[in-house]
């Protein structure tokens, strides 16, 4: 909207972080260049500039790091758990005290404004590993039976849109349980995984028990392949899930598995409808829409259809779409040019499908990648952009007369991950949670998380839970 | 039944029982027609089994998916009440089963009676924890923030279970009883060799008030039936009991073109108590949140 | 429609009032009234809470602070509302109003002050010619447990005396005792007793209302009633203004001016003490309704010592030092 009161520039000081010009991988406790002498750049999205160059590990360097964590492995299960949680405790605490540089530093390798790495994935991160920090000496406890024995060597591969975030969903139950660690970031966002190894030398965690491998998804293949890892726990799309699975089929590696979703997000007649408004900008806007539990389908019932469409455009119009790094963005870039040119994509198909597009007045900056907080009205399930996780800001929009068909819609997808419910009366939000295939059920709220809470999806948005008392099973031998 | 039994019993001759299929609450031959020998652990023909093919197995499935939502949907009191008039209806056919596991599995009458009492006791215990699974693997969550969040098991969909091919009997209830415990229908591939016991399992589920279609049960070749009910798509979980380890292995490349949940085959000594492993193998975990708030905008709670 | 007050009253009466006429069948009877006040939507409590927090973590730094900070001064109703109160003090403050900062006349000026009733004259003298307003707190305030009869008597006697704006507390035993149609009729009834002279303030004590859902019918039967602002609390009560249910109240005038098309303004009061504070609220206004209420015909801060903060930070603003209440005036 046109204002008198134009916020000036409120950029977030970069000099809190110290970026090196170039990283190795963090092997045995050690940084060490890859193998084959190989390495990549890793841009920040919202720019375009070169950030750092980073090693790019390969299969030689996968098999060394997975013998340095089996290596690891036998003194590190036999710590005693109040010991394990020391550690543990020392990380939470010291991603605490520096939280401000790294969230500086993740809003630069991936382009999500500050607002969001300051006031939810650091935060996050470091409640994660306390919260798992406190289960390593009470796994007695924890309804698997007396001393479960944790697996081993744990390979874990995570995305690119919740870096540091996944990282702690992956790593703190993995050390809390005693299993030792090989995990791999995301091309595109290696920066804060190598930070946190810093901080692993910070906490004195002994070598080998954590290994960072910055690379592809060659390496990743070869991490979930790699015939000594006993664990592979993945986060990301659903098509490499399923390469993944292949992949372990046969073998005795306990998989879990975190994939994609297409989140309906339901709102009734008698939703309190400022908040189910700010619900759906939070459901699809959080992080640019890339978010595997986003709230990307709306399911409007249609008697409230006019209202609640012309509430959220005028609340789309107030969206800040800029630089990251200023503390009032809102929308940041988008991760990298293959998402971007993904989403642009999809959103050709839903208008050469006859879907009608709606964005606000939006300047994009020149450099980076970006893409407007898009609407998509006219949509049915028959819709590409109803079906496929677009993994961007784009929200379609479809209705519905009734509850029952409110679920059937929601349900029609071969996902299952998140759902939100708005509606004034209890006992229609217990009937419909209770009707839901997925795994997540914001009712009157959307895309909160928290260490205590598991996360996880049914059906094709994977199996295995992250998060709480189920998300030790994943890495215990029960 | 032997041909020595008939002598004894004079000039009667008995009645032979047709073995068939159990799907959706109906016993139909095979689509195919075809039929298999089974023979007991002599050699000796036994009877005539029905060799299910790759649609007796849609069939399954679609009996299956029909069942599901009444099934999970029933409380957990109905379903721990029909799983134990299932114990209760085998009680009655005790007989039948310990002549039919003897011969099958080549035990002692003694010995096959120990097994078929196992049975219906797994089916007691498993009765028991209908309404009880949800309490010990789901509950509050205490998140940071003003939300109540509580996390409820849910049961994955439709399950194929491939029973165990040496425990014909107390493995197939084993398997098929934590399956449905929670909620989940099954398709059932009865131990290849030995389906007998499992193909009259069916008799006994259809007289136990457990709606047609939770148990839908197919003799046959587990390397013809199972590999489409890996692959399909509507099938939400795979437990490879009875399966040898290159089957395994195929079966669980299949099973994830849709991500089915993989049970995968492991030594289980059938005559111990169970663990919750086979219940919560086929759970899902649904966690819902909702706002609490203050009780009002004057408080202290802003 | 006449109210039976109004009628009642007809010697104060200057113009008719009327809900508007998009709505006027909302008012015909106690249960369409009752009806249509139950049908708007609920709100969650911490959805809202949540919002309102998160616009309070906008940075707003140089040049929008400068604005904003000399906007927000626009904006104040500087008030004095003590037993204690005196001519001498009430002339003090309308000098203050007028001149905020001696020191820098570029200040601008307050919207207005605030007295009670009896002040009123003295208040007028004290900024006349400045275009400084004179708001008077009037019906009983701040319980409002009189006599309508009193209540009007209480604001015909401000209006007589020159009052600008009249800012009246609703009857919050009525609202909350189901009992709309009287607050509303009170209402209107005071409306006509401010005649074309003085805009109405209508406060609500939204600590007392204690539910958003109240607050939000409270917002709908005000406006309904003709009210042209409406206004949070008394600064008599635990909780006055808050960020939540300022935002709240600013959903309501916005959904009413796109029902009806008028216009109603804000005023939170209370316990906004700090530029920091005044900020989150003028961005609560910026992001919720927009261009068209950041002006102080439609916004409003009921406060006193807040001025004193805008003023210091204006200051360091200016000179780049931090200032000290010895530089500010104690009025």
């Amino acid at each position: 909207m046109a204002s008198a009161f134009e916020y000036a520039p409120a950029p977030e000081s970069r000099s809190v972080v110290d970026i090196a010009p170039s990283y190795g991988l963090f092997i045995d406790g050690e940084f060490t260049e890859a193998a084959d002498g190989k390495v990549f750049k890793t841009v920040s999205p919202s720019t375009e500039e070169v950030l750092s160059e980073v090693a790019q590990a390969g299969a030689e360097d996968v098999d060394r790091a997975v013998r340095a964590a089996r290596k690891a492995f036998q003194k590190w299960s036999a710590l005693p758990g109040a010991e394990r949680a020391k550690y543990l405790f020392r990380i939470a605490r010291i991603i605490q005290e520096r939280s401000r540089e790294l969230a500086v530093l993740e809003t630069l390798d991936n382009g999500k404004p500050i607002k969001e790495t300051r006031d939810a994935d650091l935060p996050l991160v470091a409640a994660h590993f306390f919260y798992y920090a406190g289960w390593a000496d009470k796994l007695d406890h924890a309804g698997f039976g007396a001393n479960p024995r944790p697996l081993g060597v744990a390979g874990q591969v995570i995305p690119w849109n919740f870096p540091l975030l996944m990282l702690a969903w992956k790593i703190a139950p993995a050390l809390a349980t005693g299993n030792t660690v090989v995990l791999k970031p995301a091309e595109t966002t290696p920066l804060s995984a190598l930070f946190f190894a810093d901080i692993c030398r910070q906490a004195g965690l002994p070598k080998g028990v954590v290994n960072i491998l910055p690379g592809y998804g060659d390496a990743g293949a070869a991490l979930v392949a790699h015939p000594d890892v006993n664990k592979v726990a993945f986060t990301g799309s659903t098509a490499v899930g399923k390469e993944i699975a292949r992949t372990v089929a046969g073998s005795r590696k306990k998989l879990t598995l975190e994939l994609g979703g297409k989140g309906a997000n339901i709102v009734f007649d008698d939703a309190p409808i400022d908040q189910a408004v700010e619900g759906i900008v939070n459901g699809i806007f959080f992080n640019q829409g890339q978010v595997c539990c986003a709230g990307s389908r709306l399911l409007v019932q249609e008697s409230i259809q006019d209202e609640l469409l012309d509430s959220l455009k005028r609340r789309l119009s107030t969206l800040r779409l800029g630089d990251p790094m200023d503390k009032n963005t809102d929308i940041g870039a988008i991760n990298s040019a293959e998402q971007l040119a993904r989403i642009t994509s999809l959103v050709e198909q839903g208008e050469a499908q006859g879907a009608e597009r709606w964005s606000p007045a939006c300047e994009l900056p020149a450099a980076g990648y970006w893409f407007a907080p898009t609407l998509f009205t006219n949509v049915t399930q028959a819709h590409t952009i109803a079906r496929d996780e677009i993994f961007g800001p784009v929200l379609s929009v479809l209705t519905f007369r009734t509850p029952d068909e409110a679920v059937a819609k929601a349900n029609n997808t071969p996902y299952g991950l998140s759902a939100g419910i708005w509606t004034e009366k209890g006992s229609r939000i217990l009937a419909v949670a209770n009707k839901l295939r997925a795994g997540v059920v914001w009712s009157n709220t959307f895309n909160k998380f928290d260490p205590t809470s598991p996360f996880g999806g049914y059906k094709e948005s994977g199996f295995g839970r992250e998060g709480g008392r189920h998300g030790l099973e994943a890495y215990l031998d029960v | 039944m032997s041909e020595k039994t008939e002598k004894t019993e004079q000039q009667r001759l008995s009645v032979f029982k047709t073995y068939k299929l159990y799907v959706g609450g109906k016993f139909p031959r095979s689509e195919s027609g075809r039929v298999y020998e089974v023979s007991d652990s002599k050699g000796n023909w036994l009877a005539n089994a029905p060799q299910s093919s790759r649609k007796d197995a849609r069939d399954a499935v679609v009996a299956a998916r029909k069942a599901f939502g009444g099934w999970a949907g029933a409380t957990a009191y109905n379903r721990g009440q029909i799983l134990y008039r299932i114990a209760e209806m085998l009680e009655g056919r005790r007989e039948q089963f310990v002549r039919e596991v003897a011969e099958a599995e080549g035990l002692s009458k003694a010995k096959a009676a120990a097994v078929v009492d196992a049975a219906i006791d797994r089916w007691v215990w498993y009765a028991g924890w209908t309404d009880k699974i949800a309490q010990v693997v789901g509950g509050g969550n205490p998140v940071a923030g003003p939300f109540f969040n509580l996390s409820s098991p849910e049961p994955t969909g439709v399950v194929t279970v491939l029973a165990p091919q040496e425990s014909s009997f107390l493995g197939l209830v084993s398997v098929v009883a934590p399956v449905i415990a929670t909620g989940n229908t099954a398709v059932v591939i009865a131990s290849e060799k030995s389906p007998l016991p499992a193909l009259s399992l069916g008799e006994v589920l259809a007289t136990s008030d457990l709606p047609g279609g939770v148990v839908n049960i197919l003799s046959g070749r587990a390397a013809e039936i199972a590999p489409p009910l890996a692959a399909h798509q509507d099938v939400n979980a795979i437990d490879l009991a009875g399966a040898d380890d290159v089957l395994a292995k195929e079966l669980e490349i299949a099973a994830a073109d849709n991500l089915k949940r993989v049970l995968r085959p492991q030594p289980v000594d059938y005559s111990a108590t169970p663990g919750i492993e086979r219940m919560t193998a086929f759970l899902e975990t649904k966690t819902v949140w909702h706002p609490t708030g203050s009780l009002g905008a004057s408080g202290s709670a802003y | 429609m006449y109210s039976r007050y109004a009628r009642r009253y007809a010697r104060l009466v200057t113009m008719p009032t009327s809900a508007p006429a998009a709505l006027a069948d909302v008012t015909a009877s106690d249960s369409t009234l009752r009806r249509f006040l139950h049908g708007l939507p609920g709100v969650d409590a911490v959805g809202l809470e949540a919002r309102a927090a998160s616009l309070g973590t906008r940075s707003i730094k140089t040049t929008a602070k400068a604005y904003a900070i000399d906007l927000a001064i626009s904006m104040v109703d500087l008030t004095t509302l003590e037993g204690a109160d005196t001519p001498g003090k009430v002339r003090a403050l309308g000098a203050k109003a007028v001149h905020p900062d001696p020191t820098d006349a570029s200040t601008p000026s307050t919207a207005a002050v605030c007295v009670y009733p009896d002040m009123v004259a003295a208040a007028k003298a004290a900024v006349a010619g400045s275009g400084v307003k004179v708001a008077s707190v009037a019906t009983a305030f701040p319980a409002g447990r009189a006599a309508l009869a009193v209540k009007l008597a209480d604001v015909a006697d401000a209006v007589a005396a020159g009052a600008d704006e009249i800012d009246m507390v609703i009857d919050r035993g009525a609202f909350l005792a189901g009992d709309y149609m009287k607050v509303y009729d009170e209402i209107t009834a005071v409306k006509e007793a401010c005649g074309t002279s003085a805009r109405l303030k209508v406060i609500f004590e939204t600590g007392e209302l204690s539910t958003y859902d109240n607050i939000r019918r409270a917002s709908w039967l005000g406006m309904l009633a003709g009210a042209d602002f409406i206004k949070t609390s008394t600064g008599k009560v635990a909780v006055n203004a808050t960020p939540a249910n300022t935002l709240l109240m600013l959903e309501a005038v916005r959904d009413f001016r796109a029902q009806t098309g008028v216009q109603v303004g804000v005023k939170p009061a209370g316990g906004i003490r700090t530029t920091k504070d005044a900020i989150k609220f003028l961005v609560l206004v910026n992001e919720t309704v927009g261009a068209d209420w950041l002006d102080n015909h439609w916004f409003r801060f009921g406060a006193s010592s807040l001025l004193n903060d805008l003023l210091m930070q204006r200051q360091k603003l200016a000179t780049g030092r931090y200032s000290g209440p010895d530089y500010v005036t104690v009025d």
